[in-house]
């Protein structure tokens, strides 16, 4: 993919990322666990890029490489037009991206209060010279999720799910990021709730002009708040398109699939729809089949899947398929 | 007469903090071979609605009123030979997380053939054809094998497979599903819920839908129930309640989930604040708080089940403003009246 354009018209460019782990398999052997197996994508600036997948498939790990939470194994990030690899450039890098995460349960450190919590970006890159600005600053920061002032002072546990999803929110807004890696930020809420975040992750962008890379299993939150759509299938990445375009013409078997597998909160549209259900399960990360991941859940697969590994290719402006028999 | 009558059910919890009242008063029927969802966020009560006709509550946790009636039989007091003769034979479970609900220690196919032992008068060897004879129904191929196999062997959905394998070998009559995909990827929730269709035609049992997901709703259910802070808050055919829903918090729902067929980006409407605490429960309706519509009798009276439809029922002070309610049980014209409102 010839991707390499104007530098500021991207904000991140992922290029043949590669994330290996190594996994003991017995006393001396060891194999490598490819979590992501050449990805490569790009997200241009104030959009938000939708990767979906199931469980296991590396959309996390792609996340957690991208702002080099892990070393990845091979492959290049470009951020705003800047080659990731020195120290200094992973600074910028994390003053400029920054995360939320899925459980709100387990990513805040029960011992702070939400003032330090929602702080400690502020204070690991310096961003205040003074108290009463550090002060300012978190009020200012609880203010924009939603929540009150005299909230500062409490600890995790005193708040509900969707309150303390706003406070991994702030923090992550506290050191003014340009890019925000949501990764599964509205599992593990409540509908009812869902939505307030979801609303609120859209004015968000909308004020700060902030670009979100936002992973989901839930295809129709996805496709709601998201720009484009790529999928992820054993650490490949099988389509991305444009979310409308993805829901309309979606090109790969395992996106059909994904797609008709949707529970449709309709119940005449449900009874009329037929179910496309795979067969089997994913198979394990440690091994992946040969040739095309997909294959051994594939209805068109053939002997040209198992031999040789389908390129990831632009079929169209804009769509782009890894698969042999479209 | 309904295979299951639940009526005015209560069960709390004795906290140190106080009494949690999870369920609070709950009336329900289920008539045989139909799917019946219960949907509501985590803390409404679903489950433990569930547990208490299983009787299946831990300690805190007591029925305090209510009456459950299993063909006609009364199953609150009842003595526990009673109910152990019920539970796993007539009545069955199967729970969220199939990890945590499978036994790590013995093969599968012990904890198999356990339930068939218990409650069937066969033997090892014919109780081992049974349980194979489940593993294939319930689509594991090489179920000689996996007999031999421990649940850390099997994925996600295997040992979903499994537990629904458990739950149905005895042939019950109601099978309760608690959440059972919600712990597994959408193309395998996609299978077991296929599976679970099958089988409820094939042998014909009923089974109580217990889900967050409207999707899965939609998808099984012929009825469904809507809960609200241990109070039903509004049930009927699955059509009324997504088509005609009737009680403000079932509308706010349907509103705040966000829809894959829509290509415009139209904005979610959120229900505001956030679910209530079960042991500061107000005097009027509990979602009054969080209710756009709510009006002075919200906050004061608890509304009860108002007839709206032939067969929906909703606990909304609004549905008596905009005169949607009927005295009794409409006949069948009435219902074509409210379709037509």
């Amino acid at each position: 993919m010839s991707e390499v354009q104007n530098a500021s018209e991207y904000m991140l460019e992922v290029k043949n990322l590669k994330q290996y782990f190594p996994v003991n398999t017995g006393f001396f052997h060891s194999t490598m666990l490819k979590a992501v197996d050449n990805v490569s994508f790009s997200i241009k600036k104030g959009e938000t890029l939708g990767l979906v997948g199931e469980s296991g498939c590396g959309k996390t790990t792609v996340g957690r490489s991208i702002l080099q939470l892990y070393k990845p194994t091979a492959g290049e990030v470009w951020f705003d037009g800047e080659k990731i690899e020195s120290k200094e450039s992973i600074k910028m890098l994390h003053k400029r991206a920054q995360m939320v995460f899925q459980d709100p349960y387990s990513s805040l450190n029960p011992r702070l209060t939400v003032a330090d919590i929602v702080a400690e970006p502020i204070d690991v890159h310096k961003l205040c010279a003074t108290k009463k600005e550090r002060n300012d600053r978190i009020l200012e920061l609880l203010s924009i999720v939603g929540l009150s002032s005299e909230q500062a002072t409490r600890y995790p546990h005193e708040f509900s799910g969707g309150q303390r999803q706003r406070v991994g929110i702030a923090r992550a807004l506290a050191s003014n990021p340009e890019f925000i890696v949501c990764d599964e930020p509205v599992s593990a809420l409540d509908v009812s709730i869902q939505a307030q975040v979801i609303n609120m992750l859209e004015e968000l962008q909308e004020k700060l002009g902030l670009t979100y890379l936002f992973i989901a299993h839930d295809l129709s939150v996805v496709k709601h708040i998201s720009n484009r759509i790529a999928v992820m299938y054993l650490g490949n990445m099988v389509e991305l398109a444009d979310a409308n375009e993805l829901h309309h013409n979606p090109l790969h078997p395992y996106t059909i699939s994904l797609l008709s597998a949707v529970p449709i909160p309709d119940p005449q549209k449900a009874r009329a729809s037929k179910r496309i259900v795979l067969s089997g399960d994913v198979p394990s990360p440690l091994k992946v089949p040969s040739g095309c991941p997909f294959r051994t859940r594939c209805t068109r697969a053939t002997e040209e899947c198992a031999c040789c590994k389908p390129e990831f290719k632009e079929v169209s402006p804009g769509h782009f398929v890894a698969c042999h028999n479209l | 007469m309904a295979m299951l009558e639940v009526k005015d059910l209560c069960t709390s919890f004795f906290t140190p903090s106080g009494e949690v009242k999870a369920v609070n008063g709950v009336s329900f029927n289920l008539d045989k071979g139909k799917v019946l969802g219960i949907v509501g966020e985590s803390g409404s009560g679903k489950s433990v609605t569930a547990y208490s006709i299983l009787q299946i509550l831990t300690h805190p946790g007591k029925i305090v009123s209510g009456s459950i009636k299993f063909h006609d039989e009364e199953l609150v007091g009842a003595s526990d030979e009673k109910i152990r003769e019920i539970r796993g034979n007539h009545i069955s479970i199967i729970f969220q997380d199939p990890m945590t609900s499978l036994n790590p220690t013995l093969t599968i196919g012990n904890q198999l053939m356990e339930a068939i032992l218990l409650h069937t008068g066969r033997n090892r060897e014919q109780a081992r054809e049974r349980a194979i004879e489940m593993l294939e129904k319930v689509g594991i191929n090489e179920p000689q094998k996996r007999m031999k196999q421990y649940a850390y062997e099997l994925s996600g959905g295997m040992r979903q497979r499994v537990m629904i394998a458990m739950a149905l070998a005895c042939e019950p009559d109601i099978l309760i599903a608690d959440e059972p995909t919600t712990a597994l990827d959408v193309t395998i929730q996609a299978q077991i819920l296929e599976l679970m269709q099958e089988l409820q035609k094939e042998m014909g049992m009923a089974i109580i839908m217990i889900t967050h997901d409207l999707g899965v709703i939609a998808s099984m259910c012929d009825e469904v129930i809507v809960m609200y802070a241990g109070k039903v808050a509004e049930r009927g055919t699955a059509d009324a309640i997504f088509y005609t829903p009737k009680h403000e918090y079932t509308k706010g729902l349907m509103r705040s989930i966000p829809s894959i067929d829509s290509d415009e980006k139209t904005k979610l409407i959120p229900i505001t604040g956030t679910p209530i605490d079960l042991l500061k429960l107000p005097s009027g309706c509990a979602f009054a708080p969080r209710c756009d519509c709510a009006m002075k009798i919200c906050l004061q009276q608890h509304p009860e089940e108002f007839w709206v439809g032939r067969d929906h029922l909703a606990a909304c002070w609004m549905n008596v403003k905009e005169g949607n309610v009927f005295e009794g049980r409409p006949e069948e014209e009435g219902e074509e009246e409210t379709v037509n409102e």
